[in-house]
C-alpha cells in the first residue's frame, strides 16, 4: 500500500470474510470491519460505546472486557462492523485474551484497526501500538484521555506522533465525547484507502535478532509472496506460536495475501440492509488447553 | 495434519519451520526478552520526542494521597472492610421501605384484582391457581424482594468501580493470593463474581496460566453473587439483627453479612491453597497490575448502566427462572399422593438429613428447586414452610408463594416452621457454600471444555457446604 494513486483495490474491503466468519463474526451486510484494540483501562469500551451508540458496561479497572463485543455504525454511507477486542498490554504472550486479539487482527484482517491508547501513559501504550503495526498497516491511533493528560500537564504532539507511527492519530476524550467525529473521519479515510498508512516498523532489534528475523522473513516472503506482514509471521515462528505453525502447514497463510486488483470493484452492497445497533457477546473463545 | 495445497511444495513450508527452530536455538533463551527490549526502545524513543511536560508538578497529587491510604499495608485492608460494610449497611437500611411498598402494590392490591377478574370470566380454579398463585406471585415476589436492594447495591458498587477502586482491592489482596498459590488477578475475577459468578468465570480469561485459571474458576463460587445477597441480607436482618438492640440492628446485620463475605474470601484462599498443593500443583506466576488513576465517577451514567445492565438484567433473569419454579411448586404441592402432597413427601424424606445439617427438609428441597437461580431461594423456602407447617391465615392456600407485610410476619412463619438461630446461621453458610447455579455450571463447562473440571467445580463446594453445616450443627448442639 505504498502507491499514492487510488486503485480499485485500495477501496475494496481488505477483510477476509471467510476467516471472519470462522472467527465468529456475523458478516451480513457490512462494508468494512473495524477492530478496536488497546491496553486495558484506556477507555476502550467507552470509545466503543461512543462509536456505536451502545451502552456496554464500562468500568475503571483493567481487564473488564475479556470477551469480544460487537456493534455497528454507519459513516459516509458505509456500514461499519466494530469488533471490540480484549484489552491487552501486548500481543506476545500466551494468555487467551492476547491470543484472541492477536489472531483476530492477523487472520480476520480487519479493514481498520483502531488502537486506543492512554495519553497519560503514552510510552507504555506505544508498545502495543508498535506490535499491532507489525501485523497490519491499516490502523488509526485513538489518543484517548487527552483531557487527563492535559490535567497532568502533559502535552502531546499528535501530529509528530502520527508522522512517527505512519498512521493517523486522533486525540479524544471519549468520556466527554470529544474527538469522536474526527476519529470516525479517520477510520473512514483509512478504510476507503484515502489515507495510505506507512506504518512504523520496529527498528531497535539486537544484531542477533535482526539477523535471524531477516533470514526467516526472507524465507516466508519467498513462500508467500505478497504477504504484507511476513516479518510478524517470522517473529511469531521464532516464538514457536502453534497457531502460525499450523497456518504455514495448511497453507492458510496464503489466504492472507492481498488479492490482485479485480477487474471491477467487487463491492457487493446489499440493498436496504438495515443498520440496527446490536451487541453480541462472543461466547467462549476456545476451551482451555487443559487436561481433559 | 490437514491437506497441503497442490501449488505449494510442502518442502519449503517445512524448511521455514525447521529454519525457525534452528534459529530459535541460535538466539537462545533470551529471544523473547530481546524482542520486547527492542519494542520498548522504539516506544521510549518515540514517546520522548512527542511528549513534553509543561509546567511544574501539580501542587497536590490526589492519586498518590489516596493510594497512600487505600493501598497501604496497614490501612488498605481495614479501609476495604469499612467500605464493604458501608455498602452493605446502606443497602440493608435503604431497601426495607421500598420493598414493602412494591409488595403491597403487586400482591396486596393487584393480585386480588386479578383473582377477581379471573373468577368473573370463569377461569377454572386450577388454571387461576396455577397462573396467579403460582406463576404471578413468584414473579411479583422476586421483584419486590430483589429490586430495592439491587437498585441500591449495584449503583454503589459500580460507583466504586468507576472511581478506580477495584484494582486497589486486587493490589491489596495480591500477596494473599500468591501465598495461596493462586494468581493475583484472581482478586479481580472474584470481585466480578460478587456481581455474577458466570461473569466472574468468563473474566478468568485474563489469567494466563491454565492451572491458575482453573483455581480461579473453581473458587469463584465463594464470591457471593447477587442472587445470594438478598438471602444473606434478609436472614441477617431477621435473625442476627434481632439479637442486637434496635438502634444497632442494621449495623449488626451488615456485620454478619460482611462476616459471611469474609468467610467466602477465606475459603477462596484455603481452597486455592489446597488445590495448588495437590491436583493443580505449581508456582504462582508474577504479573504486573496497573493501578489506574482515580477518576471522578460519572454519577448519572453509572446509575443508568448499573440499573439497565445489572439490576434489570438480573431481575429479568430471576423472574424468568422464578416463574417456572413457582409453577413447579404449585404443582408439587397440589398433586396429592396418599393424602399428602408430593412436596410434603419430599420434605418429609429430606427432613432428617436437613436437621442433621442444622437446616431442614424445606431448605434442602428449596435448594433443589432453585438450582437454576439462587434468586428464588427465599420465596421458595417461605412457601414450602407455610405448606409444611400448615399455617392458617398466611398466603392463599397450598403452593402459593406470597409476600408478607412486615418483617415480623416472616418471623412468625419461620418460628412456626421450627426455625432457630442455628437454622438461620446455617442457611447463610449454606447459601455461601453450595453448588453454583446451572448457568454458572454451564459457563464453567464452556470455558474449560472439560466435564471433569466442571464436575469438580460443582461438587466441591456442595460437599464443603454439607460438611461445614454438619460440624457447625454438631458443635452448636453440644455447646448450646
Amino acid at each position: 500500500m505504498t502507491t499514492s494513486t487510488k486503485s480499485a483495490c485500495e477501496t475494496c474491503p481488505v477483510h477476509h470474510t471467510g476467516n471472519l466468519i470462522k472467527l465468529g463474526v456475523n458478516m451480513e451486510s457490512w462494508d468494512y470491519v473495524v477492530a478496536l484494540a488497546g491496553n486495558p483501562n484506556t477507555g476502550k469500551s467507552t470509545v466503543f460505546n461512543s462509536l456505536t451508540g451502545l451502552r456496554q458496561h464500562t468500568g475503571n479497572w483493567p481487564g473488564k472486557t475479556v470477551t469480544r463485543a460487537e456493534g455497528g455504525f454507519s459513516y459516509a454511507d458505509k456500514r461499519y462492523k466494530l469488533v471490540d477486542l480484549p484489552g491487552t498490554y501486548s500481543l506476545l504472550s500466551t494468555s487467551t485474551d492476547e491470543e484472541v486479539a492477536r489472531n483476530f487482527i492477523l487472520f480476520g484482517q480487519p479493514d481498520v484497526t483502531v488502537i486506543v491508547v492512554d495519553a497519560t501513559r503514552l510510552e507504555r501504550n506505544l508498545n502495543l501500538v508498535l506490535q499491532v503495526l507489525e501485523i497490519t498497516p491499516r490502523a488509526v491511533v485513538c489518543l484517548n484521555l487527552i483531557d487527563e493528560a492535559r490535567r497532568h500537564q502533559l502535552e502531546i504532539d499528535d501530529r509528530l506522533l502520527a508522522k512517527e507511527l505512519g498512521v493517523p492519530v486522533v486525540p479524544t476524550a471519549a468520556r466527554q465525547g470529544q474527538g469522536i467525529q474526527e476519529l470516525l473521519k479517520n477510520i473512514n479515510a483509512v478504510a476507503t484507502g484515502e489515507y495510505v498508512c506507512k506504518p512504523h516498523r520496529i527498528k531497535s532489534e539486537s544484531k542477533a535478532l535482526k539477523h535471524a528475523l531477516n533470514k526467516l522473513t526472507g524465507m516466508v516472503e519467498n513462500q508467500f509472496p505478497g504477504l504484507t506482514n511476513a516479518r510478524w509471521v517470522a517473529l511469531r515462528l521464532l516464538e514457536g506460536d502453534q497457531r502460525l505453525v499450523d497456518a504455514i502447514n495448511t497453507g492458510e497463510l496464503e489466504d492472507l495475501i492481498p488479492a490482485a486488483p479485480p477487474e471491477s470493484s467487487k463491492l457487493d452492497i446489499p440493498q436496504n440492509g438495515k443498520l440496527a445497533p446490536h451487541a453480541d457477546r462472543e461466547p467462549a473463545t476456545k476451551p482451555l488447553p487443559i487436561l481433559q | 495434519m490437514k491437506e497441503i495445497p497442490m501449488n505449494k511444495s510442502p518442502v519449503s513450508s517445512e524448511a521455514i519451520l525447521s529454519k525457525a527452530n534452528s534459529l530459535r536455538w541460535e538466539i537462545g533463551e533470551n529471544y523473547h526478552d530481546s524482542l520486547i527490549d527492542a519494542i520498548y526502545q522504539d516506544a521510549a524513543r518515540i514517546a520522548e520526542r512527542v511528549v513534553t511536560k509543561t509546567g511544574e508538578k501539580p501542587r497536590f497529587d490526589w492519586d498518590r494521597a489516596l493510594d497512600k491510604i487505600l493501598t497501604s499495608r496497614i490501612t488498605g485492608l481495614p479501609v476495604m472492610l469499612l467500605l464493604l460494610t458501608a455498602v452493605f449497611w446502606i443497602t440493608i437500611a435503604g431497601a426495607n421501605v421500598p420493598s414493602a411498598m412494591i409488595a403491597s402494590l403487586l400482591i396486596d392490591t393487584l393480585q386480588p384484582v386479578l383473582k377477581n377478574f379471573a373468577a368473573q370470566i370463569g377461569t377454572p380454579w386450577w388454571l387461576s391457581g396455577f397462573l396467579l398463585d403460582g406463576v404471578y406471585l413468584a414473579g411479583a415476589w422476586v421483584i419486590s424482594v430483589m429490586l430495592p436492594p439491587m437498585a441500591i447495591f449495584f449503583p454503589l458498587f459500580t460507583l466504586l468501580e468507576d472511581f478506580g477502586y477495584l484494582p486497589r482491592v486486587a493490589f491489596n489482596m495480591d500477596n494473599l493470593f500468591r501465598k495461596a498459590g493462586a494468581h493475583g488477578k484472581q482478586a479481580l475475577t472474584m470481585s466480578m463474581g460478587y456481581g455474577c459468578n458466570a461473569a466472574g468465570i468468563v473474566a478468568t480469561r485474563i489469567i494466563d496460566s491454565p492451572r491458575e485459571r482453573l483455581i480461579a474458576i473453581i473458587t469463584n463460587n465463594f464470591a457471593l453473587c447477587n442472587g445470594r445477597w438478598p438471602t444473606q441480607i434478609l436472614i441477617a436482618s431477621l435473625f442476627i439483627g434481632a439479637l442486637a438492640p434496635a438502634g444497632l440492628a442494621g449495623l449488626v446485620s451488615a456485620g454478619s453479612v460482611l462476616a459471611v463475605t469474609l468467610l467466602g474470601i477465606f475459603l477462596t484462599f484455603v481452597t486455592s491453597w489446597a488445590l495448588s498443593r495437590t491436583v493443580l500443583k505449581g508456582e504462582a506466576s508474577t504479573f504486573s497490575l496497573e493501578l489506574p488513576p482515580y477518576r471522578p465517577p460519572r454519577v448519572l451514567q453509572t446509575l443508568y448502566t448499573s440499573l439497565i445492565d445489572r439490576t434489570i438484567y438480573v431481575l429479568w433473569r430471576a423472574v424468568v427462572f422464578a416463574v417456572p419454579a413457582g409453577a413447579a411448586i404449585w404443582l408439587l404441592s397440589n398433586i396429592n399422593v396418599a393424602d399428602l402432597s408430593l412436596a410434603e413427601h419430599i420434605m418429609n424424606f429430606l427432613n432428617p438429613f436437613g436437621l442433621l445439617l442444622g437446616l431442614n427438609g424445606v431448605i434442602l428441597l428449596a435448594y433443589i428447586i432453585a438450582i437454576p437461580a439462587n434468586e428464588i431461594i427465599i420465596p421458595t423456602v417461605l412457601m414450602l414452610t407455610v405448606l409444611s407447617a400448615k399455617l392458617a391465615g398466611f398466603g392463599g392456600g397450598a403452593g402459593v408463594m406470597f409476600e408478607l407485610d412486615d418483617a415480623n410476619a416472616y418471623m412468625n412463619v419461620f418460628t412456626a416452621g421450627g426455625w432457630t438461630l442455628l437454622t438461620a446461621v446455617n442457611l447463610m453458610l449454606f447459601s455461601l457454600i453450595h453448588n453454583p447455579c446451572s448457568t454458572t455450571i454451564y459457563t464453567i463447562y464452556k470455558e474449560t471444555g472439560s466435564a471433569k473440571w466442571t464436575a469438580v467445580s460443582a461438587l466441591l463446594p456442595i460437599v464443603m457446604g454439607l460438611v461445614i453445616c454438619f460440624f457447625v450443627a454438631q458443635v452448636w448442639r453440644l455447646v448450646g
